[in-house]
């Protein structure tokens, strides 16, 4: 919300005026900066060949193809795990319990702390029980799993608030109708609220792929394609991570493989947008986006 | 805004329902004191062979001579979070109080989302900035560049972002009335921001202070990437430093038995942390809810 | 054109000698009355005040005495709150609103070029329907005012600050509590710090936007009591529905209505003369309608 206090005070001179533009506008173009270098060392890089090819010579040669696979893999792996926990977890919130309620408020306040947790404490946990306990070793599962648990919090948090922006009315009407409650969630809120879900669905995916550490922990750093979930892989950000620091000459590939990461992220964030307006001009309410 | 319909009458549908979305909550709600317990459990080797006093009393962090004070790092962790903080809420909150009060709509509208595009930039993409650009450059001032200087200017980089956006919600949350109170009596509009918003917002600023140091406390990669790793309480802003996740990170691959468990501590330690930044954005939070303080 | 000119200039005679010769020129539908020489705080003419395409105001011009009590009377949305916030220019904050015209205080047109806008809102402070004192302490609202206007010295500051609480009437239900915060008291009590916060300014005049809707009756009596202490020291425009209350506090009535979509004045002159003989229909249906 902008607070109009402009008016007419350009007619006078206020001193913080000049200082706050110019911090602002500096703190700003540092991000700038950072990206554009990335993209300025890394676009050359970019072919179709190389988002395809499989790495060669440790990385420095080839493409990224098998890196691709694997990322797509574990965010799916991530996605199918935490997506039908956070709906039944939210759908549970809202529709079955009330907000005072001491369960309610007892798994607030845990999603809560799950969502201060540092990610090297996820990859910890990750190893210690997915690839040690559970016995999936070093594997896609594994990291798919982690990621899970650390974006649980987030997708509860945005489900939660799209289910309850789906107003009462609906919800009596079913009940007039005699549904029952289970169908009453399935088909009459679920699909209401799936627009905001699914751009929270996003914002858990951006958020997703842009883990590094937990990945490290579970899901190893083979860069051959994967024949299977139990099989390790890296992601996109574990190579950049293994080209710039252990792998001597691997810096342009590293940079190669930033600008397709930025080129995701951009692409989630602008989805992301274009469907919060859809879903703020049909139903004039906002998507919550979780700081 | 529960929506509890007059339904509490039991069928074979409802039940399933009921038992999934249970099962489902429990799974949410219990995840935390899973995280903890498998942590725990994987610590106690250490702690109880080792002992909770040598993890800060043995001379160095050095595993596998049976070296394990924690200190060096855990004074690596707090100087880096405490040099991005101190960075990052000054130039978080001029962005706030700009994009609020200063900024014209359009170009306001394009700051937030520009920041809240920053915000979700890949530790990774930082670290590799500042690996090939940030360190040569400070290694012309005084090598080596990996630095604690480097890790907390990345670090600022990356919490700068979320700090700032929270900041901006608190701000524009303060209700009209106090503005136009303000303007009524003559208040300049910086006086006017600092000496009325500001203040009445501080709760929720404090906030945004508390959730950024979570964040910079927890930063792995970006840290690991340009701090140098070593294993040693800086002298200086130039000498490399190593904090408690880097170290997790880099040892994990080839930390056995006992090591292994030692980083487990290590990972108390920042879960400990955690729960401190947490109770700390309670308070702050049902502060805000209180509304008024006195002076 | 020359008539118009004239006609300004011996307003602004008026404003600057303070003497009411023959009204000269004619305002179409107001009546200034001729009363005893006074001087004039307010000169306005020709004041339109419009949000965008929508004009809230149309062409009002009046003039206001000082040490006057002028209520401003009539039905909702006819920009009886534009007009207030006209006064000590509020709506330079308010986005989307343009007004034209001619407000003199004095000899100058506050809503001309190279005014401080600053030093005005010192000398017209404002009173808003919801009592908004800031979120501190009781001594701070009332310190903080007075520190931005360049009063540093802290035995003046309490003597003020201890002078407009006596004013407002506070005195000696807050001198214990000074340091609590001003949420805690009550509606009431909230609003006469409001008062009082404006007070400690020294203005010359108190705009009032309906000061008391938003209070109980003992509380509304309280203000009314207080706004009766102030009357000759400060020039004040008081907005009100209660019609009762205008009558008790006004020296001076102005009345407003919805006229082709903008609020306009309808009538305006002494208290007397506007409720016992009431010289325009509009203002005569109204006064019926609503106290019958």
């Amino acid at each position: 919300m902008q607070i109009d206090l402009i008016a007419v005070e350009s007619r006078r001179r206020d001193p913080w005026a000049a200082i706050l533009w110019v911090v602002s506008l500096a703190a700003i173009s540092v991000f700038f900066c950072v990206l554009a270098d990335i993209v300025w060392r890394g676009a050359g890089q970019i072919s179709w060949s190389f988002i395809v090819e499989a790495p060669r010579n440790a990385g420095r040669a080839g493409g990224i193809g098998s890196i691709v696979v694997s990322t797509v893999l574990i965010l799916l792996v991530c996605l199918a795990t935490a997506l039908p926990l956070a709906v039944g977890a939210a759908l549970f919130l809202v529709e079955v319990v009330s907000p005072v309620h001491p369960v309610s408020r007892f798994v607030r306040v845990s999603l809560d702390t799950l969502a201060a947790v540092p990610s090297v404490v996820f990859g910890l946990f990750g190893n210690a029980f997915f690839c040690v306990v559970l016995g999936l070793g070093f594997s896609i599962l594994s990291g798919g799993l982690t990621l899970a648990c650390m974006i649980l919090p987030l997708l509860i948090r945005t489900t939660e608030s799209s289910i309850r922006s789906v107003p009462q009315r609906y919800r009596y009407a079913a009940a007039a109708l005699g549904f029952t409650k289970g169908r009453t969630m399935v088909r009459v809120i679920l699909p209401l609220a799936s627009p905001g879900i699914l751009v929270g669905t996003l914002l858990g995916l951006g958020r997703a792929i842009a883990e590094t550490v937990v990945l490290v922990f579970t899901s190893g750093y083979v860069d051959r394609m994967p024949s299977s979930l139990l099989d390790s892989g890296r992601s996109l950000s574990i190579h950049i991570f293994d080209l710039s620091m252990n792998v001597p000459g691997g810096e342009p590939a590293a940079y190669g493989t930033a600008v397709m990461l930025v080129c995701v992220l951009l692409v989630i964030n602008g989805v992301v947008l274009c469907l919060a307006k859809l879903w703020k001009s049909r139903t004039g309410l906002n998507v919550a986006t979780a700081a | 805004m529960s929506s509890h319909l007059a339904l509490r009458v039991t069928n074979p549908g409802f039940s399933l329902a009921n038992c999934i979305l249970w099962g489902a909550a429990t799974i949410a709600g219990t995840l935390i004191g899973l995280i903890v317990f498998v942590v725990l459990a994987a610590a106690m080797p250490a702690l109880s062979n080792v002992g909770l006093e040598r993890f800060v009393t043995d001379a160095s962090w050095h595993p596998t001579s049976d070296q394990f004070n924690l200190a060096p790092l855990i004074v690596g962790t707090l100087l880096v979070a405490a040099g991005a903080l101190a960075l990052a809420c000054p130039i978080s909150l001029a962005a706030a109080v700009f994009v609020t009060f200063y900024a014209p709509p359009s170009i306001a509208t394009v700051y937030r989302r520009l920041m809240e595009l920053f915000a979700g930039v890949p530790s990774v993409l930082f670290g590799l900035w500042g690996l090939v650009v940030l360190v040569p450059l400070i290694a012309k001032l005084s090598p080596p560049g990996a630095s604690l200087l480097a890790a907390i200017l990345v670090v600022t980089l990356m919490v700068l972002p979320t700090i700032m956006l929270i900041a901006a919600t608190s701000l524009s949350s303060v209700p009209i009335e106090h503005l136009h109170g303000a303007r009524a009596l003559g208040f300049s509009r910086a006086s006017t921001i600092f000496k009325v918003i500001i203040p009445a917002a501080r709760s929720g600023l404090a906030a945004a202070a508390v959730l950024g140091a979570g964040r910079a406390i927890g930063e792995t990669m970006a840290v690991m990437m340009v701090a140098g790793n070593v294993v040693k309480i800086p002298d200086s802003i130039y000498d490399p430093v190593r904090t408690l996740s880097a170290n997790i990170a880099l040892e994990i691959a080839y930390a056995m038995d006992l090591h292994r468990s030692a980083l487990f501590v290590s990972a108390l330690v920042m879960i400990a942390f955690v729960v401190v930044v947490v109770w700390a954005l309670e308070l702050l939070t049902s502060k805000a809810a209180f509304q008024a303080n006195a002076d | 054109m020359p008539s118009e000119a004239m006609e300004i200039a011996n307003r602004l005679e008026r404003c600057d000698s303070g003497v009411i010769a023959n009204a000269k020129g004619h305002r179409s539908s107001s009546a200034i009355a001729l009363r005893e020489p006074s001087r004039l705080f307010w000169c306005i003419s020709d004041l339109t005040v419009s949000y965008g395409e929508a004009i809230a105001l149309s062409s009002v011009s009046i003039d206001i005495t000082q040490g006057s009590v002028t209520a401003i009377i009539g039905p909702s949305g006819c920009g009886k709150s534009s007009f207030l916030c006209c006064l000590n220019r509020l709506t330079d904050f308010i986005p989307g609103c343009c007004v034209s015209g001619r407000i003199l205080m004095g000899p100058q047109d506050i809503l001309g070029n190279g005014i401080d806008d600053t030093q005005l809102r010192r000398k017209v402070g404002l009173i808003f329907q919801k009592p908004n004192p800031f979120p501190l302490s009781i001594k701070r609202n009332l310190e903080l005012p007075l520190r931005e206007h360049g009063l540093h010295d802290q035995h003046q500051i309490d003597a003020i600050i201890e002078d407009t609480l006596r004013a407002a009437g506070l005195w000696k239900e807050v001198k214990d509590r000074l340091k609590k915060p001003a949420h805690q008291l009550s509606g009431g009590q909230q609003q006469r710090l409001c008062i009082a916060r404006a007070l400690a300014l020294k203005p010359d005049a108190l705009l009032m936007d309906e000061p008391c809707s938003a209070l109980d009756p003992i509380a509304a009596g309280a203000i009314e009591e207080l706004v009766l202490s102030l009357r000759e020291r400060y020039t004040i425009v008081i907005v009100t529905h209660n019609l009762r209350q205008a009558r008790r506090l006004g020296t001076d009535v102005a009345f407003f209505w919805m006229q082709d979509g903008a609020g306009t004045l309808i009538e305006s002159g002494p208290a007397s003369q506007i409720f016992d003989a009431p010289r325009q229909d509009l203002t005569k249906m109204y006064l019926q309608g609503v106290l019958a």
